[in-house]
């Protein structure tokens, strides 16, 4: 099963770097006024914070999506990295959505979120004993916002120490 | 008017063929039917007697300002002012001089009597027909005196269902989800409420986050999601006891409750490994049974009033949309195909239609569609509404709406609103704080 898992992710990752790679050589990528973000994917560093030096506790969404995007994936990167040299920590994921979907689909997304940065933390070696999975739907907004700006900060899984 | 209507005339038999008042409650009311509601005569002990108990003046007029407030929301008739009236109360209640009613265009007419008797409260109501001339019902009741505003609500419901032909639904509650606090960190409390906003109660303190209550339709009972220890989890919650209980013993989020029409089931979903899959539980013997198996998210059930079928919310095609299945989980069927995104999919408890929220360029909208899809109607639009609840006669929709904070991320609100099946009458539900996520019980009495 496992092995499975880390062969499916290892394809997605594959693929998304084919479909980056793509559009990087098209120069197509969109970028907002503020510079703060890729498409609907928030980039910038506003509400980020750090569980160590270079590690930050969060990676974003598109709407409605629960893809890793290239960044998203280094972030998971060094969180397990970080992981693995203090054992004795657990960790809860939190998963966000934006205020734009009904209430009970956007508890269903946060967890979608959650896992798909939980499987991805599996993948690079962390126990799935270690990591509990939180959804908070559209409840806990960082920015309280109505616009694209703001609920892409809110589309959000956050790694949160549990000890 | 292109919206399909089923024209449905009444109501009443008249005596006289020149009499009869037509309240057609299945489309927009213009002109709602022009009635007095004379306040119920009181003599001067009774009054006193009330005054001593309750705290109220007159409570017989008391009674009969709920009785016209609920007739004016519901949009279908238009009580006149009372200044106008030439006759006292005690003897309209008598004999109506009908010349005089007919004069300030009042086509029917509510009396009635209250009286204090071994403290008890007493209350006798009778509904005339104006032009004709006629006594159309006459009806008393007795009880204790607390339950006065009760007393008021089912006067309501006796000539709504006179004059329409259907069930009234003004003697039921509201339950909902009192908000307070910044957008960012909302505090969030279980709340009770009579139709009309009175008796607001709150019942949870407010310690964890609560959302989506639902009522049982059998009884007085409300299952809703908790965040209890930060464990989301589906309760149970007795009213009247205040006991409550997690419902099932899953291994992660269940969400998304709601009774089956016979109240002896709760159906909600369950999620795990990024997977939403919705669930049964029997209340009963505490069987759990899977009823959807997919990768998607299956969320937001609810049942047919027959129980046989399940209507929700899955993104399975790729995007939100409404499905209907068999009661066993077989028999999946798409039913919204309109563009943009469809979820909270509610079964009218009349059994024809579904209402939802529907997500379409930026903008949320109430609607309703018939059961197999077809007949797609938009009541209402708006920057942010969500979650249709149906009155017990399925002629009204309560649901929330939330408004656009400003640049600084200020002006948030929250608010209850409820809108006719025919899209007219678009009212605010007034409530001690910001609400959502309403759930309107069943008629109290019968």
């Amino acid at each position: 099963m496992r092995l499975n898992k880390i062969f499916k992710n290892t394809l997605l990752i594959l693929a998304a770097c084919l479909v980056l790679s793509a559009c990087a050589t098209k120069k197509e990528v969109a970028t907002d006024i503020q510079g703060q973000m890729q498409g609907d994917v928030y980039t910038g560093t506003d509400t980020v914070e750090y569980l160590a030096d270079g590690v930050p506790d969060r990676v974003f969404f598109a709407t409605n999506e629960s893809i890793l995007t290239t960044a998203s994936r280094e972030t998971l990167r060094a969180q397990a990295a970080w992981l693995r040299k203090n054992p004795n920590i657990n960790v809860v994921l939190e998963g966000h959505a934006d205020e734009r979907g009904t209430r009970e689909y956007n508890l269903a997304l946060g967890e979608r979120r959650a896992n798909a940065a939980k499987d991805y933390l599996m993948t690079y070696g962390i126990s799935s004993d270690r990591i509990t999975v939180l959804s908070y739907g559209k409840e806990r907004p960082v920015d309280s916002g109505s616009n694209p700006l703001a609920w892409s900060k809110n589309r959000r899984s956050v790694t949160v120490k549990a000890n | 008017m292109t919206k399909k209507i089923l024209l449905l005339l009444l109501i009443f038999i008249p005596i006289n063929a020149n009499a009869l008042i037509e309240v057609d409650i299945t489309r927009g009311n213009l002109n709602p039917l022009p009635l007095a509601v004379s306040p119920l005569s009181i003599d001067e002990e009774s009054r006193k007697g009330f005054e001593k108990i309750l705290k109220k003046e007159n409570i017989g007029s008391e009674i009969s300002n709920i009785v016209e407030n609920n007739l004016r929301t519901s949009g279908l008739f238009n009580p006149l002012d009372k200044k106008a009236f030439l006759q006292a109360p005690d003897i309209a209640n008598l004999k109506p001089r009908f010349e005089d009613w007919n004069l300030i265009k009042a086509q029917a007419l509510i009396t009635g009597k209250v009286n204090y008797v071994d403290d008890k409260l007493r209350v006798e109501f009778r509904l005339w027909d104006v032009l004709a001339a006629k006594e159309m019902m006459a009806l008393a009741f007795t009880t204790v005196p607390n339950n006065w505003r009760r007393v008021g609500h089912i006067i309501s419901d006796k000539v709504y269902e006179r004059l329409t032909g259907e069930k009234g639904y003004f003697d039921t509650r509201i339950i909902y989800v009192s908000e307070e606090g910044p957008k960012t960190q909302r505090i969030k409390k279980l709340a009770i409420m009579d139709q009309d906003g009175a008796n607001n109660k709150f019942l949870t303190l407010g310690n964890e986050l609560v959302l989506t209550p639902r009522f049982n339709p059998a009884s007085q009972m409300v299952t809703y999601l908790s965040y209890f220890k930060n464990m989301p989890r589906v309760y149970l919650l007795d009213i009247e006891t205040g006991t409550q209980e997690v419902v099932g013993d899953f291994p992660g989020m269940t969400f998304a409750p709601r009774f089956s029409p016979d109240g002896k089931k709760i159906i909600m979903s369950f999620a795990k490994d990024g997977k939403s899959d919705i669930y049964t539980m029997d209340l009963e013997n505490r069987i759990v049974e899977k009823i959807t198996n997919h990768p998607s998210i299956d969320t937001s059930p609810s049942y047919s009033p027959d129980g046989k079928y399940i209507t929700f919310n899955s993104d399975r095609s790729g995007y939100q949309q409404i499905y209907v299945m068999k009661n066993d989980g077989s028999d999946v069927k798409r039913i919204s195909f309109g563009n943009g995104l469809y979820g909270t999919p509610v079964w009218s408890p009349r059994g024809d239609l579904i209402a939802f929220t529907k997500l379409h360029k930026g903008k949320f909208y109430i609607g309703v569609m018939r059961t197999d899809g077809s007949g797609e109607r938009l009541l209402t639009e708006n920057y942010y509404q969500e979650a249709p609840s149906w009155s017990p006669n399925g002629r009204v929709l309560i649901f929330y709406r939330e408004t656009k904070t400003d640049s600084k991320g200020e002006g948030f609100s929250a608010k209850l609103w409820s809108i006719d099946l025919t899209g007219y009458n678009e009212r605010q539900i007034k409530t001690p704080t910001d609400a959502s996520d309403p759930s309107w019980s069943s008629l109290l009495s019968n």
